[in-house]
C-alpha cells in the first residue's frame, strides 16, 4: 500500500509587492512538481538545506498546508477534506512545537491524547507503561511539561505522537538540538517501534546520524523537487561521504601520505594537526588509527563526521552540473 | 449491557478539565487577580452607590443593594469572562503552534473554547466567590431571592462565560487572515468593557447606545448574567435572558466554526 502518494505537487508562495515593482507579487516556488510515493513500512529519510522545500512538503501531507497544483495522499487519504480521520492513523513531531499541555505533567498530556484518540482505558494503560520504559521517561512523568529539559521534552513529544500506534510517523527536526545519548536514544527507539509495528517513518533531519541509523531510503530535496532517491549506500556512492580522523602528534612530522585506504588531506601547526579522510564502507578508523600509529605517537584523536550540509551540497553539485 | 464511558474517556470534558488545573497551575496570579479585583471594586462600588444616592436612591431601576450587586457581581466575573480581547489561539496561530491543534482528530474550535471556559470556570472559585463575599460584607449587596434565581443565575452565568470565549475564539480566527490581531484586541477590549457592563450597566447608557449594545454579543458575557443573578430580572425575563444568550451563543459559534474552515485553507505556517 502507497502510505504516501504525491502527484505534481506544488506550492508557491506569494509574497507583499515591493516597492521597486508595485503590481507584481513576488512568487516563491516551495515545492516543485513532486511525485513522490512511499510505501507501508519504509524509513525515509528527508533531507535539504534550509528552504529547499522539505518542511513545506510534510505540511501538505499532513494537511496543514494547501498545495497551489497538483495531487496528495496521506495512507490513502486526502488530507485537508479528511483532516481528523487522517490524525487518528498518523503521528506528527515538529521538534519546534509542543503537542503536550504546557502546564500539565507529561503524565496528564498522554492521558489527554489518550482521549482524544479514543483509546480504551486498558490500552492507554500498557501503551504508556511502554513507552514511558522505552524512553525512559518514568523520572520526569509527574513533572509539568514547562519544567522538563529539552532532551526530556522531546522524549514526551516522540511518545505523545507515538500513543495511538499510527501508521505513518512523520518526524521535523526530532533530534535538533539534543546531546548525543539523547539522540542515541530516541533513535534506538525508533528503530524498535518500526520493527515492532511495522511503522512507515518519515523524518527531515541535518543530522547525518538520523540518517544513517534510521533510514533505509533518502530523498535529497532541492528547490522543491528531488535530487536524490535512493539508498543510504547510493548516497555515499554518489557523494563519497568519507569520514574524517583528525590526529594530533607529539612531534611535528612531515604529511602522513600512502596510508592504507586513508587519504591526508591537509597538515596544521607544521603537522603537528593532521587530517585524514577515509570511506567507512571499506576500512574502520581504528585500522586507519593502527596505520598511523606505526608511524608516529598520537596524543590525541577526533572523527568528524560528513555534514548532511557537505553531503547535500554534494548532491546539488552533481545534479546541477 | 455495556459500560458508561466514563466523562475521563471523552475528550471535550479533558479539554474542559485541561483549562480549569492549568489555571490552577498560578495561584500566585490568581491572588494578585482577587487583589485587583477587590480594589477596583471599592473604587466602582463608591462611585456607582454615589450616582444612586444623588438621583434620589434609584437609577435606572437599581437600589443602592441592587448596584452594589451589579458592581461586585460584575468584579467577581473578571476572572472568568474575557474582557482582554486576547486569547491562546491568536498567538498559536501568529506562531505556527496553531498546526499542532489542526494534527488531532477534534474540532479545533471546541477544544479551544472548552479549555477556556475551563479556566474561566476555575476562576470563579478563588476570584468570583471572594469578590461576592466581599460585597456582601462591605455593601449589603442584593442576592438572588430564591432558589429558582440561583440556579437560572448560574446557568446564565455559565453561558455567558461561553459566549465570551466563544466570541474571541471567532475574533482571533481573523488571525487566519491577518497574522498580527493586536488591533482587533484593542477593538475588542474597547467594546466589551462598554457593552459588557463592566464600567456601568448598559442601561444608563442613551437609547441609541443602549440599542447598539444589544446588537452585540457583550450584553449576553455579564450583564444578563449580572442581571438574572442579582434579581434585577426574574420569571420569565430571566428565561428571555438565557434565551438570547443562547441565540449568541449559537451565532457566534457558527461564525467561528465558518471561519475556522475557511482559515485552515489561508493558513500558512511559518519555518519548521
Amino acid at each position: 500500500m502507497n502510505v504516501i502518494k504525491t502527484e505534481g505537487l506544488t506550492r508557491v508562495f506569494t509574497g507583499r509587492p515591493n516597492r521597486k515593482d508595485r503590481f507584481r507579487r513576488p512568487r516563491h516556488v516551495a515545492v516543485d512538481r513532486l511525485d513522490l510515493i512511499v510505501e507501508a513500512g519504509e524509513s525515509v529519510g528527508y533531507i535539504g538545506a534550509n528552504g529547499a522545500g522539505k518542511s513545506t512538503t510534510i505540511k501538505m501531507l499532513v494537511g496543514i498546508l494547501v498545495p497551489t497544483s497538483g495531487a496528495v495522499t496521506t495512507v490513502g487519504l486526502h488530507p485537508l477534506k479528511q483532516r481528523r480521520a487522517l490524525a487518528r492513523r498518523i503521528g506528527v513531531v515538529f521538534g519546534q512545537r509542543s503537542q503536550l499541555w504546557w502546564d500539565l505533567p507529561v503524565r496528564e498530556s498522554f492521558s489527554i491524547l489518550a482521549a482524544i484518540h479514543s483509546l480504551p482505558a486498558a490500552d492507554e494503560r500498557t501503551r504508556t507503561a511502554e513507552l514511558v520504559e522505552m524512553l525512559e521517561m518514568g523520572e520526569f512523568l509527574s513533572t509539568p511539561v514547562r519544567q522538563l529539559s529539552l532532551g526530556q521534552r522531546m522524549r514526551a513529544e516522540v511518545a505523545a505522537a507515538l500513543l495511538h500506534r499510527p501508521e505513518l510517523v512523520i518526524l521535523d527536526e526530532p533530534t535538533i538540538g539534543l546531546d548525543v545519548l539523547s539522540k542515541q536514544r530516541l533513535r534506538e527507539f525508533l528503530v524498535a517501534q518500526r520493527r515492532e509495528h511495522g511503522t512507515t517513518l518519515l523524518l527531515t533531519t541535518h543530522d547525518m546520524g538520523d540518517v544513517e541509523r534510521l533510514c533505509d531510503r533518502i530523498l535529497v530535496v532541492d528547490h522543491g523537487s528531488l535530487a536524490f532517491d535512493g539508498t543510504l549506500d547510493g548516497l555515499a556512492r554518489t557523494v563519497g561521504a568519507r569520514r574524517e580522523l583528525v590526529v594530533d602528534l607529539a612531534t611535528a612530522s612531515g604529511d602522513l601520505v600512502d596510508l592504507d585506504g586513508a587519504e591526508h588531506v591537509r597538515s596544521e601547526s607544521d603537522g603537528l594537526r593532521q587530517r585524514l579522510a577515509f570511506d567507512p564502507q571499506r576500512t574502520t578508523a581504528a585500522r586507519v588509527l593502527a596505520a598511523v600509529s606505526e608511524r608516529v605517537e598520537v596524543l590525541d584523536l577526533s572523527i568528524t563526521e560528513p555534514d548532511i550540509e557537505d553531503v547535500v551540497r554534494e548532491i546539488y553539485r552533481a545534479t546541477r552540473r | 449491557m455495556r459500560p458508561r464511558p466514563s466523562p475521563a474517556r471523552n475528550p471535550y470534558w479533558r479539554f474542559l478539565v485541561a483549562g480549569i488545573r492549568g489555571q490552577s497551575a498560578y495561584p500566585l496570579a490568581t491572588l494578585a487577580g482577587l487583589v485587583a479585583n477587590a480594589t477596583f471594586g471599592l473604587l466602582k462600588g463608591g462611585i456607582m452607590g454615589a450616582a444612586v444616592a444623588s438621583s434620589g436612591g434609584e437609577l435606572a431601576g437599581y437600589t443602592a443593594a441592587t448596584m452594589a450587586a451589579f458592581v461586585w457581581l460584575g468584579q467577581g466575573m473578571l476572572g472568568s469572562v474575557n474582557l482582554s480581547g486576547r486569547s491562546d489561539l491568536q498567538t498559536r496561530i501568529k506562531s505556527g503552534d496553531v498546526a499542532v491543534d489542526f494534527l488531532r482528530p477534534v474540532s479545533v474550535q471546541a477544544a479551544h473554547i472548552l479549555t477556556d471556559v475551563g479556566k474561566g470556570l476555575f476562576a470563579l472559585l478563588p476570584r468570583g466567590l471572594p469578590s461576592v463575599v466581599i460585597g456582601v460584607l462591605v455593601s449589603g449587596m442584593a442576592l438572588p431571592p430564591d432558589a429558582a434565581a440561583y440556579a437560572l443565575g448560574l446557568a446564565s452565568l455559565v453561558i455567558g462565560i461561553t459566549v465570551s470565549h466563544a466570541t474571541m475564539y471567532a475574533l482571533a480566527t481573523s488571525g487566519f487572515w491577518l497574522v498580527e490581531t493586536r488591533g482587533v484586541s484593542v477593538l475588542y477590549m474597547a467594546l466589551s468593557g462598554f457593552f459588557t457592563g463592566l464600567f456601568t450597566p448598559i442601561y444608563l447608557f442613551p437609547d441609541w447606545l443602549l440599542t447598539l449594545a444589544l446588537l452585540t454579543p457583550f450584553p449576553s458575557m455579564m450583564q444578563f448574567p449580572i442581571d438574572v443573578l442579582s434579581g434585577q430580572v426574574s420569571g420569565a425575563a430571566a428565561w428571555q435572558h438565557l434565551g438570547v444568550q443562547l441565540v449568541w451563543l449559537a451565532v457566534v459559534l457558527a461564525v467561528g466554526h465558518l471561519t475556522t474552515r475557511a482559515g485552515r485553507r489561508r493558513l500558512e505556517v511559518q519555518g519548521g
